[in-house]
């Protein structure tokens, strides 16, 4: 495992990133900080895809000055499933981020907890 | 190909476009596009369905006609034609069975967003159901979940919105987990279609190559998809979810957004990674257990609650545990049980959320029980229909979930290891249900002296009363023409393989 784990350091940098991310998203109680570990938890993946679609000694998958063999350029998927995978993560960090908004302007707080508990002496 | 053939695509592409549609449209005219497209797509998934029974082989459909690695491809078979189908119907009468009551849940000023938002839900649920693409299905859950929270917090009090945000942050969870596992999927096999990397998946197995990387990624897309669905121990997020949303919103959460989770679980285990290699794996005794789990602290959770609306969410819970006990069996019989209990929870939980919703009606908009006593001789139609609801969940014959409990102890018994523990907790869960809605409908039909409610009758609530007793006849077929649903559950699930 030990060599694996050092030919492979950008993988596992990814994994620790998503696990940082991960743990925020689930035990921060403030809002904001839990968007933030929604968005390190999403650019972790992006990273792990880009670092695998990424092939030593050759460039971005953009035709240049006439080269058209394979051998030249990177294999472009794991680039657009990077894109489609920010285009979804913007969205939905913008959702939550609309959804702190309103949060806060009828609680005046971005503590979850806090909310939960005004919540419950409003007893509806 | 025959024309028919277009219909999956035809009927992604008709729900989102509607909903875009929906956005310029009064309120009004979006209810009757809405209705009109989940007519469209129920009638041509129907005719998919005849015509697929015909031919008694699924097919491949290739997105802008490129060949197999390259392109995107749809694949319907039996079983996803007719889950369209009822997920079609039930949509449809959830919606009719809410409409009356959303003037007071939702601003009249809101109502194009709603249907925006239930357009886009089916076309997502869907896209779930059809599509032969991991990462498209990925970009689906995530429109399923964006969709899903907008349904939530369309009613915009404290409670919904609280609940939105703890349902986002969940379902974000999920789909991480499913996102960074199907990455690593896509890194182990190369591949991003389903039929593609099971053949890959399987030279994999065979060489005994990269075997831990390949468990934790179906681990992680299981656990993703797991708290997706709201399996036990990440359920915190679902009662107020349903409790508080509207009435059609809470129907259609719990019959249908859970269940399109599940079932793009159920293709992953048998198109991605393969039935035998699956359940080779320690990932379904993981399943199995939390499933039972689910069973009983759902229903202990429902016996405590003192609100209608909650504790049928939390029954949702318990009926979550069956279906992913059903999975951890690990057998052919275990996982047909689980498709028919999709079935019939989504058919039963819809109709009990719109028949408590008549039944708080006529109790001064009160959910507690206390409150709701006697409340079936005042609007006896929705009395009637949550006692047949509550029959069907508790599992008494006629009713559909007679059949799934049923065919779950049947599995149970070809299981050797996990049969004692599995129809332990099957008894118990079922005299826990009982417990709780059983208390319920002695509660509604206790006699009252002195109710300041009025009574409705059939005169004031036509369209709700006819939905009530659709709902009633669906429940019906499930559980009296059981065998030729059962049939074909088998077929569709042959066709995954």
């Amino acid at each position: 495992m030990g060599p694996n784990l050092l030919l492979n350091y950008g993988e596992a940098v990814a994994a620790i990133l998503f696990c940082i991310g991960f743990t925020n998203l689930l035990l921060q109680t403030n809002l904001i900080k839990k968007i933030i570990g929604l968005n390190i938890m999403d650019s972790a993946i992006y990273f792990f895809l880009a670092q695998k679609g990424y092939i030593a000694g050759r460039t971005a998958p953009i035709v240049t000055d006439g080269v058209t063999s394979v051998e030249a350029y990177i294999n472009p998927i794991p680039s657009g499933l990077v894109l489609t995978g920010i285009v979804v993560s913007v969205s939905v960090t913008a959702l939550m981020l609309s959804l702190t908004i309103r949060l806060y302007i009828r609680y005046h707080s971005l503590d979850l907890d806090e909310i939960a508990a005004q919540l419950k002496r409003e007893g509806r | 190909m025959d024309f028919v053939c277009n219909f999956p695509f035809f009927s992604i592409l008709l729900s989102l476009f509607s909903g875009t549609i929906c956005s310029i449209l009064p309120g009004k005219a979006a209810k009757v596009v809405n209705r009109l497209v989940l007519i469209a797509v129920g009638t041509m998934s129907g005719i998919l369905l005849l015509y697929l029974l015909g031919t008694g082989e699924s097919f491949v459909y290739w997105m802008g006609h490129f060949p197999a690695p390259w392109g995107n491809e749809i694949r319907a078979g039996v079983l996803e034609a007719g889950m369209a189908l009822f997920f079609c119907i039930i949509m449809y009468l959830s919606m009719a069975g809410g409409a009356h009551k959303l003037f007071d849940e939702v601003e009249e000023s809101k109502h194009n967003l709603y249907y925006i938002l239930i357009n886009l839900l089916l076309s997502s649920l869907l896209a779930l159901v059809y599509t032969n693409d991991m990462f498209t299905a990925y970009v689906f859950v995530e429109i399923n979940t964006i969709s899903a929270c907008g349904l939530i917090m369309i009613r915009q009090v404290g409670r919904t919105i609280e609940a939105a945000v703890r349902y986002m942050i969940m379902s974000l969870l999920g789909s991480g987990l499913l996102l960074f596992g199907l990455c690593i999927m896509y890194d182990l096999t190369g591949h991003l279609l389903m039929s593609n990397i099971k053949e890959s998946v399987a030279l994999l197995m065979q060489n005994g190559d990269y075997q831990i990387p390949l468990i934790v990624s179906v681990a992680l897309m299981c656990i993703g998809l797991c708290i997706k669905s709201a399996l036990f121990p990440f359920h915190a997020w679902l009662p107020d979810a349903y409790g508080y949303s509207t009435v059609s919103s809470a129907a259609i959460l719990s019959s249908l957004v859970s269940k399109g989770y599940i079932f793009l679980l159920i293709k992953m285990i048998y198109r991605v990674i393969g039935f035998d290699i699956f359940n080779n794996t320690r990932i379904i005794d993981v399943l199995f257990v939390f499933g039972l789990m689910g069973m009983i602290f759902g229903s202990l959770s429902a016996i405590k609650e003192n609100d209608i609306r909650r504790m049928i969410a939390f029954s949702s819970v318990a009926q979550i545990g069956y279906i992913y006990m059903g999975f951890g069996m690990g057998t052919q019989a275990g996982m047909v049980a689980s498709v028919f209990h999709i079935l019939s929870h989504a058919a039963t939980k819809s109709l009990l959320f719109i028949a408590a919703i008549g039944l708080t009606e006529v109790s001064g908009g009160s959910r507690k029980f206390i409150d709701l006593t006697g409340s079936g001789y005042r609007n006896k139609w929705s009395g009637v229909a949550f006692t047949a609801g509550s029959l069907s969940m508790v599992g008494v014959p006629l009713f559909s979930g007679f059949i799934s409990k049923l065919l779950f102890a049947q599995a149970a018994v070809q299981v050797e290891g996990k049969m004692l523990a599995a129809l332990i907790v099957l008894g118990i869960s079922t005299v826990l249900n009982a417990v709780y809605f059983m208390k319920t409908v002695i509660r509604i039909y206790a006699t009252t002296e002195d109710a300041p409610y009025p009574c409705m009758t059939f005169k004031d609530m036509k369209p709700y009363a006819v939905v009530l007793v659709f709902f009633i006849i669906v429940n019906v077929i499930l559980g009296v023409s059981s065998q030729p649903i059962v049939n074909m559950i088998e077929q569709g699930l042959a066709m995954f393989a």
